[in-house]
């Protein structure tokens, strides 16, 4: 009997742990409609994905409101996931035939060179640079490089001219830091991963943390009394979906699937379940571009 | 190749940094190293624990781990703004932090190559050292250390090599040297791959070159006849 109890007690106890589980990603996934049966020129890339019926996406696991994989969750969660959602449903792919492969930035180009995966969605700003080696449709999205600093630093580091000879932390390889050495004149502190920035910043080694804003935000929700971002955005980061180059049907399908999400609303609902979580407005769309 | 060009300048910046590191982890390295190589070979039965004590710690663990424990503790402790400068060259804490966890692990390499020119070393040498009355540590110091080092040119070499090569790791430890500019170039200019890692990849193998042309002049001038 004594055992029997203790067993029951086990299963009560796994059964509530397994359901605040499923509370705990509050919200997240956006709904979107599945295409029945959506009509390609045949021969393109998206009739073949389609027929397929399987996508192979490129995220990034570690960025909180954009590519995020929990730990012990099986999918990835964030902005960049729920885009790549819903581009995946107007090809009439599921949410079970996504495959979610972790692109750090290192490796977006030669994964879509090599065919590792499909499309990029990684937080992965257009630059001339990287239109030479890969098509990039969008943007979809348009963030600017911020500040974050202790609440007490909140003050006195309000521009990025302030943190001239100020030791500024972002990730190892990254164009946010290097602005804020050419251009301000700050120290550059290179870490493997924005956590360990904010470690850094919380542990008084750094006197601030740079990177895209929305990556920002997230990190100053989880502290609000210890961490502000500080400032307006000081340049223009625009996120786009990057692909194989040359795939001209695949420009022409990723910025309409684009422009249709942000008429039909679901671009919004994206935004609101993930980045807005933190406090932000929903912004207006941005205004996609007529090449890639 | 234009890219190397343009950026010649932070790519110098991220060279002097590695130069740097290995110039004062070289020194630390060798000095905490030899003095644990004196400890397990020393008559003495808790220095010679304390010394392999430390080789099997800091050997067998990963160079990563130990920095980012270095990383962490340190600022935790409180010392978050330690730094010190040369000249007009500053360096900051996480360049002192950085020093001190490769000079603490290639101090373990050092002991245990010093420790085998020590054995290289005839017994006999030590005996006659003793027998006209120097010390144990005068003996190390004058008779036994010198030989042991003369025949330990390649094997301490290839120890530094290894050093040069590994504060690539501190790329993601704060410090912006050779390899964070590589990784930096990489992300700005995707259509430059080659030439960027390539063109790093030079720079570390002239500094072996460096290291191993020094070691092979050495060892032909100071080698040991016997």
């Amino acid at each position: 009997m004594r055992f029997k109890r203790t067993k029951a007690a086990f299963a009560a106890a796994g059964l509530a742990l397994t359901l605040a589980a499923c509370g705990g990603d509050g919200g997240g996934s956006t709904d979107v409609k599945v295409a029945d049966n959506p009509e390609f020129d045949s021969g393109t890339t998206m009739a073949k994905l389609s027929d397929a019926g399987k996508i192979t996406i490129g995220v990034k696991f570690d960025q909180p409101g954009i590519g995020f994989l929990a730990p012990g969750a099986d999918a990835p969660e964030g902005f960049d996931v729920e885009m790549g959602r819903i581009i995946a449903a107007q090809l009439g792919i599921d949410d079970s035939n996504i495959e979610w492969k972790e692109t750090v930035s290192d490796n977006r180009e030669p994964y879509i060179k090599d065919g590792t995966v499909d499309l990029v969605l990684a937080s992965y700003s257009i630059t001339d640079e990287r239109r030479q080696v890969v098509g990039q449709a969008g943007p979809y999205y348009v963030t600017g490089q911020q500040l974050l600093v202790r609440e007490e630093d909140k003050d006195s580091i309000t521009t990025p001219e302030d943190a001239k000879g100020k030791k500024v932390c972002s990730v190892t390889g990254s164009t946010s830091l290097q602005r804020m050495v050419d251009e301000y004149g700050a120290d550059p502190v290179p870490f493997a991963t924005y956590s360990e920035c904010v470690d850094q910043l919380e542990n008084g080694t750094v006197d601030a943390v740079t990177t895209d804003g929305a990556i920002l935000l997230g990190y100053a929700a989880e502290d609000p009394d210890k961490l502000e971002v500080v400032g307006e955005p000081f340049s223009e980061e625009k996120y786009g979906i990057g692909f194989k180059k040359g795939d001209e049907a695949m420009c022409t399908f990723l910025q309409d699937a684009i422009k249709k999400s942000f008429d039909d609303g679901t671009w919004a609902k994206a935004f609101e379940s993930t980045l807005g979580e933190s406090g932000v407005e929903t912004p207006e769309p941005p205004t996609v571009d007529s090449t890639c | 190749m234009d890219t190397l060009i343009d950026n010649l300048d932070q790519i110098l910046r991220g060279f002097s940094n590695t130069l740097w590191l290995l110039l004062f982890s070289g020194i630390f390295s060798t000095i905490l190293g030899t003095l644990l190589a004196s400890f397990r070979v020393s008559p003495v039965a808790s220095l010679q624990a304390i010394g392999t004590w430390y080789v099997n710690t800091f050997r067998n663990t990963p160079l990563v781990l130990i920095l980012a424990l270095a990383i962490y503790v340190i600022p935790v402790l409180g010392f978050n703004s330690l730094g010190f400068s040369i000249g007009f060259r500053q360096f900051d804490t996480f360049f002192i932090v950085a020093t001190l966890g490769l000079s603490s692990y290639t101090a373990a390499f050092v002991c245990e190559a010093v420790r085998s020119g020590v054995n290289s070393v005839p017994a006999g040498q030590a005996e006659a050292a003793r027998s006209v009355g120097m010390s144990f540590t005068q003996s190390l110091r004058l008779v036994v250390l010198p030989q042991a080092f003369r025949t330990v040119i390649p094997p301490l070499a290839s120890t530094y090599i290894a050093l040069a090569k590994n504060t690539s790791v501190v790329a993601i430890f704060g410090v912006p040297e050779a390899a964070y500019v590589m990784r930096k170039l990489s992300n700005q200019y995707s259509s430059d791959l080659w030439a960027i890692f390539l063109g790093i990849a030079l720079g570390y193998i002239l500094i072996v070159a460096v290291i191993s042309t020094a070691a092979t002049f050495l060892e032909r001038r100071l080698a040991v006849a016997r």
